[in-house]
Parts: structure tokens; C-alpha cells; sequence
């Protein structure tokens, strides 16, 4: 019988996916809810396949009026023919993202039966230091922007003790934590928010073998609460992964104990650097805190913790089960593995690439993205975040690597890309990146808090074209306080979108 | 869900039962405690917070302190169809900066659905930067968002109709 599959991404729900499902429900026809496939211009992105795990052809950007008058075939005018085909899709390396956009995120079997749980299992026939090791060789590092090396850090927490909760009296039970940042506030960045909803089994998988290699025996998921639809899919995996015993007391069936709770954050950017965010999961104020300690040794309610983004959690599984050196054959020099890159703003074709490190940014927006959506010449791309520098056409040949991107002034970040096309004002961008860090800094160290205000001011003067020597002398001077002064990468980083956006874009600062 | 956000009175002795288990069960409850007043009363008053400070067993400045630190929480009661756009640099890269713009010229125009809607709440980042700009209207995700599409949002809401956006177009 013919199924249907219509994605439930966020994204995809915004340009009407649901009203889509229901319309082919109401026509009586079996329809499975998946992840996006990540191509978000395509989408509705509606599939069909003549059993549940044949192969699919889809139709792009479908409307309910398609489904009412049944005019979905091959002569259809958004019919793409075989979805995995698709060259955006086909050119990539998916390994965290491979099985979004193709099984029913909340279903076991649909989940195992696409190498689910290969992972744990396997993580689970090792001693504890053999799975550290593994995630060592296969060179993973943290995607949220760090960079530091996955496998050393889960060491630094597994030689550590297991403490009791800050405040508690020693008899009290002892815990170690893993904790997921899940606050991905980066603007362009979108991975993690799909990778919760196309395949939450995963991150909660990788958490397992997290708190099995290190000892742990609570994780903690810090969400953003921007991200209703990821609290949902979560929070429904997390049963799913109880009733199935890959979680709880006895972890498939061991003496291993492991469970997950969900905390959501409240609309705080800066919240996402970690020790803002332990003080956020402990319930207080985000203030960053001064390191050391570091959290591997005093973490969430001052005991040993793994913090991982949640793409860098999510790649583990994958490591366990298909083995530690065909992760670190992919990529280059030391940035080894996939990221997941995501092509954003003014874009033609956005969504999620998943590639192997060296790629470079040029190929990721022409190739992969077509260009800017408006169709006018490109001026800018902004890796990484609001944190990240812009770079102009000229620079986009650049591999996008942890150590390459450093030197032309740039950073991976969380892997996104934001497309500017020439209407784009660089001096604009600038000042709204101070105006940012204003908003959002956290006040415990002066260069952030003082530093953005006196940052947006002296861009105002830059502007009105009033000594501009001298301006341009202090807004640089500003910068270089911030970036050396500052407690943590908010402030440190908030002078890399404007001096690339000076060093580069001069002529906006002064018209 | 979709639905004007309507919120019942503030109910003290009701409070107290739910805090009182999230105190029990929870590590550090504070924020989750005033969260769970927002979302339950649409905000935090005066006396949600005294109530809160009482059973954590903190001082009321410290959850002064937490309250006032989250851009979520509010100490004021919501509009009836919140509505957000994105204020970030990805929506930017498509005008964001002048839906914005447009948008609060309507409802300058119009006090009704200024009132209704708060006019905007910015917010930095909803997670749909392929398609933006991108909104929340009434805690539904919208993108390439158009001040049409957006007044159309919200008079769908208005009259109970809660049909996804866009599916037509």
C-alpha cells in the first residue's frame, strides 16, 4: 500500500506541512510523519513510496490544494522524482543526520531498523576506557564552537569521583552529570533544533554512552524555549526510550543506570556558554562563571559534568557503530568527521549540509545553496553565528575547518552560514552586533557590559561621518579591550562581526 | 495549539500544591518555578514571586534577580495573539528589518491589533533562518513572513479558526 510521508520539522510545519497531512488523512491515505530532509526550500517536501521502506519520489512546496484534486503524479510541475537522488542531498556525507528526514523520529523499530541503537549496544560490550578511547581515535571535537577535543574532556570527568549535589551532606547520593547544550542561539543556526525533531532517539542514545563511558548517572537537556516543537519530540523520546529500557535503572537490561530530565531555558543568548548555562540549569541568574573549575571537575551543582553541544553527542552513536577510524578518515588535518553546515538568510536554496571538514565556504553557498535568493550579486557571509566574522566574496575559498577559518580571521562556530546579498549595510550589521551584545551580556565583566554600549555609540558617531580618524581609532581600541578583557567568548567575540565588517566593508561606515 | 492566550486568575492556594511538588522533586527549582507560574497565569506578580522566594527558602531579591535577568518572563499580563518576528541576522539578510518596520506602521494604524498583539516582541533567533523572516504568532512558528501573512495569522486566531498557516498559499 502507498505511504506518505509528510515532515513534522518546525520549519516545515511554518509553510504548511500540517495542513498537508491532514489533507491526505482526510483522503484515507496512510501517512508517516519524518523529519525535514533539510532541503527547507522544498518544503512542504511531501514523499511517497509504494511501501514503508521502498524508495521515494517526492513533489516540492505541495499545497493542500494538490492533495484535493489528486494531482500529485510524475507530470506534476513540483515532481522531483527519487528523493535520495536529489544532488544537494545525494553529494553529502550524512552520518549525525542520517536517518532525519527518513524515519518516524518517536518509533523504535523505524529507529533500530536504520542502525539505531548499533551505538550504545556496541559502546556497552566495551569496557568503560575502551569506548573512551574510541571516541578519542575518531578525533571528535566539539561543535559548539570550542573545538576541544570530545574524547579528552569525558576522560577529565571519568577520572574524576562522583560527588554529592552542592549543599547536600556527604552521606548524600553521588552523581556525575551530562549535560547537552541545547541552547543553539546562534542566528542561521538550525541543527540542532532538527536534529531534536528528525531524530531525538539519537541525542539521547548518545547520552547513554556518554554517561556509561564516564560514569555518570543523570543528563540534562538545556532547550531553548524558542524551540517548542524540539520540547515535544524530546520529551515524547525520553518515554520512548524508558518503555524500551535504554534508559532508566537498568540501561538494556544492565546494572548501568542512566535518565534523562529536560530543562528549558528562558530567552537568555547568552546562556548557551556553559558555565551561564549550569547557573541557568541551577535555576539562577545566566552569569558566566570565572574558570577554573572547570565543569569536568565542579559542573552542574558542583559536580563532575560533560557538557556537549548536541550535534557533538548526536556524532557518537554513529562513532560506536561504525567504528572510530571511519570517523576520523573523513575530513582534514585536525578537524576530523562531519559537520553539519546550515545555509541561511538570503539564500536561494537554505537548509542542512552535512559534509566532512574542508569543504569549502564558496562550495557550500554556490554550489549547495545556488546564491542568494534575491538574485543580486553576493556581498557577505557571516560564518558562525552572531559571533562570527563576515567575510566578503573574495574569502569564500576558505576549507571550512576549526584551524583554517582561525586564520583568515573566522570561526566554524556552530556551523552556520548567513548569506548577505549587496543591499545588505555592512555599518548596519556592525552596530546591531554591538547592539546585541548589549542586550544580551550577561554584566558580570565590564568590557561586555560597558564595552557594547560604548560600542554602539561610537558606530553612531562613525556613521554621522564625525571625526571618523579618531572614531575609527577608538572603535578598534574598544575592541581590542573586549576581545582581551572579557570573562567569556560574548564580548571576547563580539568584536569579530565588526572589525571584519570595517576591515572589509569600509565604505559602508562612511556614506 | 493555537488559541488566544487566555490564562485563569491567580489562584494562590493552587500555586502553592504545584510548586510545592516542584520544589520536592527538582535541584535548583527556582526558574522552573517561574516558569511554571508564567505558563500556567501568563505571568509573574508580585505575589507569584513572594510565593516562590517562600517555598525555594530564598530571598525575594534573588527571585527578583531571576525574574528580571530572562527576556521570557514577564511581570505584566500577555496580549491575547503575541506576536514576535525575528529580529536576527539571518532575517535580517531578507528584510527582516523592514517587516519589522512595516509591521509596526500597521499597527500603528490599527489600535486594535496593536493592543491585540502587543505589536512586537523581538526575539533573537527562532530556528527557521532558511525561510525567514520568520515570526511566532501565538506560540506558532511562521516563515517568509509578509505583514499579509501575519495580519491573516492573526485573524484566523481572532475567529477560533486553527488551521496551519499557509497551506493554501
Amino acid at each position: 500500500m502507498t505511504v506518505w510521508f509528510v515532515p513534522k520539522d518546525a520549519a516545515a510545519r511554518s509553510m504548511g506541512a500540517d495542513g498537508i497531512a491532514a489533507a491526505l488523512i482526510a483522503r484515507g491515505e496512510e501517512v508517516v510523519r519524518t523529519g525535514s530532509r533539510g532541503m527547507l526550500w522544498l518544503e512542504p517536501l511531501v514523499e511517497c513510496a509504494s511501501e514503508r521502506n521502498g524508495s521515494r519520489v517526492g513533489w516540492s512546496n505541495v499545497t493542500v490544494a494538490d492533495i484535493n484534486d489528486a494531482s500529485l503524479d510524475q507530470n506534476h510541475p513540483a515532481y522531483l522524482g527519487e528523493v535520495e537522488l536529489l544532488t544537494f542531498l545525494s553529494r553529502q556525507q550524512r552520518w549525525i543526520y542520517e536517518r532525519v528526514g527518513i524515519i518516524d523520529p518517536l518509533d523504535p523499530q523505524d529507529y533500530q531498523h536504520h542502525g539505531g541503537l548499533a551505538g550504545l549496544k556496541a559502546a556497552m560490550a566495551m569496557a568503560p576506557a575502551d569506548v573512551l578511547d574510541a571516541v578519542k581515535t575518531s578525533g571528535l571535537r566539539g561543535r559548539g564552537g570550542a573545538g576541544f577535543p570530545a574524547g579528552i574532556k569525558w576522560q577529565t570527568v571519568a577520572d574524576q569521583e562522583p560527588q554529592p549535589l552542592r549543599g547536600q551532606p556527604s552521606r548524600a547520593t553521588r552523581h556525575k552529570f551530562i549535560c547537552v547544550n541545547a541552547d543553539e542561539g546562534d542566528s542561521g543556526t538550525f541543527a540542532d533544533r532538527m536534529l531534536m525533531e528528525g531524530d531525538p532517539l539519537c541525542l539521547l542514545e548518545g547520552m547513554a554512552i556518554a554517561a556509561y563511558a564516564v560514569g555518570a548517572d543523570r543528563g540534562m537537556i538545556y532547550l531553548r524555549s524558542e524551540y517548542p516543537d524540539a520540547m515535544d519530540a524530546l520529551s515524547a523520546a525520553i518515554d520512548v526510550a524508558r518503555a524500551e529500557g535504554w534508559l532508566g535503572q537498568s540501561v538494556l537490561g544492565s546494572e548501568f543506570g542512566f535518565d534523562v530530565e529536560i530543562r528549558l531555558g528562558a530567552g537568555s543568548y547568552v546562556c548557551g556558554e556553559e558555565t551561564a548555562m549550569l547557573e541557568s540549569l541551577e535555576g539562577r541568574r545566566g552569569m558566566v562563571r570565572a574558570k577554573p573549575p572547570l565543569p569536568a571537575i565542579k559542573g552542574l551543582f558542583g559536580v563532575p559534568t560533560v557538557i556537549n553541544n548536541v550535534l557533538t553527542i548526536a556524532s557518537v552513536p554513529g562513532i560506536l557503530a561504525r567504528g572510530a577510524e571511519a570517523y576520523a578518515a573523513l575530513g582534514c588535518e585536525r578537524s576530523r568527521g562531519t559537520q553539519v553546515f546550515q545555509l541561511a538568510g538570503n539564500i536561494a536554496q537554505g537548509g542542512i549540509v552535512e559534509m566532512a571538514f574542508g569543504v569549502s565556504a564558496r562550495e557550500l553557498v554556490e554550489d549547495f545553496g545556488g546564491g542568494t535568493l534575491s538574485g543580486r550579486p553576493l556581498k557577505a557571509v557571516q560564518l558562525g553565528g552572531p559571533l562570527g566574522s563576515y567575510l566578503p566574496p573574495d574569502q569564500l575559498d576558505v576549507p571550512m575547518a576549526y584551524e583554517a577559518l582561525v586564520e583568515v580571521g573566522a570561526m566554524l562556530g556552530h556551523g552556520g552560514v548567513v548569506v548577505f546579498d549587496d543591499s545588505a549595510d555592512m555599518a548596519e550589521q556592525a552596530r546591531f552586533a554591538m547592539e546585541f551584545c548589549a542586550e544580551e551580556s550577561c554584566g558580570k565583566c565590564t568590557p561586555c557590559r560597558i564595552g557594547a554600549v560604548r560600542g554602539v555609540e561610537v558606530i553612531d558617531r562613525l556613521r554621522e561621518g564625525k571625526d571618523t580618524e579618531t572614531q575609527t581609532l577608538l572603535l578598534r581600541d574598544l575592541c581590542d579591550v573586549m576581545k582581551q578583557g572579557s570573562l567569556c567568548a560574548m564580548g571576547g567575540l563580539t568584536p569579530n562581526p565588526v572589525l571584519s565588517a570595517l576591515d572589509h566593508f569600509a565604505e559602508d561606515f562612511s556614506r | 495549539m493555537i488559541s488566544r492566550f487566555a490564562f485563569p486568575q491567580w489562584n494562590e492556594s493552587e500555586a502553592r500544591a504545584r510548586l510545592t511538588s516542584i520544589v520536592r522533586e527538582h535541584d535548583g527549582p527556582v526558574l522552573l518555578c517561574l516558569q511554571d507560574v508564567q505558563n500556567t497565569y501568563g505571568f509573574v506578580s508580585t505575589a507569584a514571586a513572594e510565593l516562590i522566594a517562600e517555598l525555594c527558602n530564598v530571598s525575594r531579591a534573588d527571585v527578583t534577580g531571576v525574574l528580571t535577568f530572562y527576556a521570557d518572563l514577564r511581570t505584566t499580563p500577555p496580549p491575547a495573539i503575541p506576536v514576535r518576528l525575528c529580529a536576527a541576522e539571518a532575517c535580517q539578510a531578507v528584510g527582516g528589518r523592514a517587516l519589522a518596520e512595516a509591521w509596526r506602521q500597521t499597527c500603528r494604524d490599527d489600535d486594535q491589533l496593536a493592543v491585540e498583539t502587543g505589536v512586537d516582541e523581538p526575539i533573537f533567533c527562532l530556528g527557521n533562518c532558511a525561510l525567514g523572516p520568520a515570526a511566532m504568532v501565538s506560540g506558532e512558528l511562521m516563515g517568509r513572513v509578509t505583514v499579509m501573512s501575519l495580519q491573516e495569522r492573526v485573524s484566523e486566531i481572532r475567529e477560533g479558526n486553527s488551521a496551519p498557516t499557509g497551506c493554501d498559499s
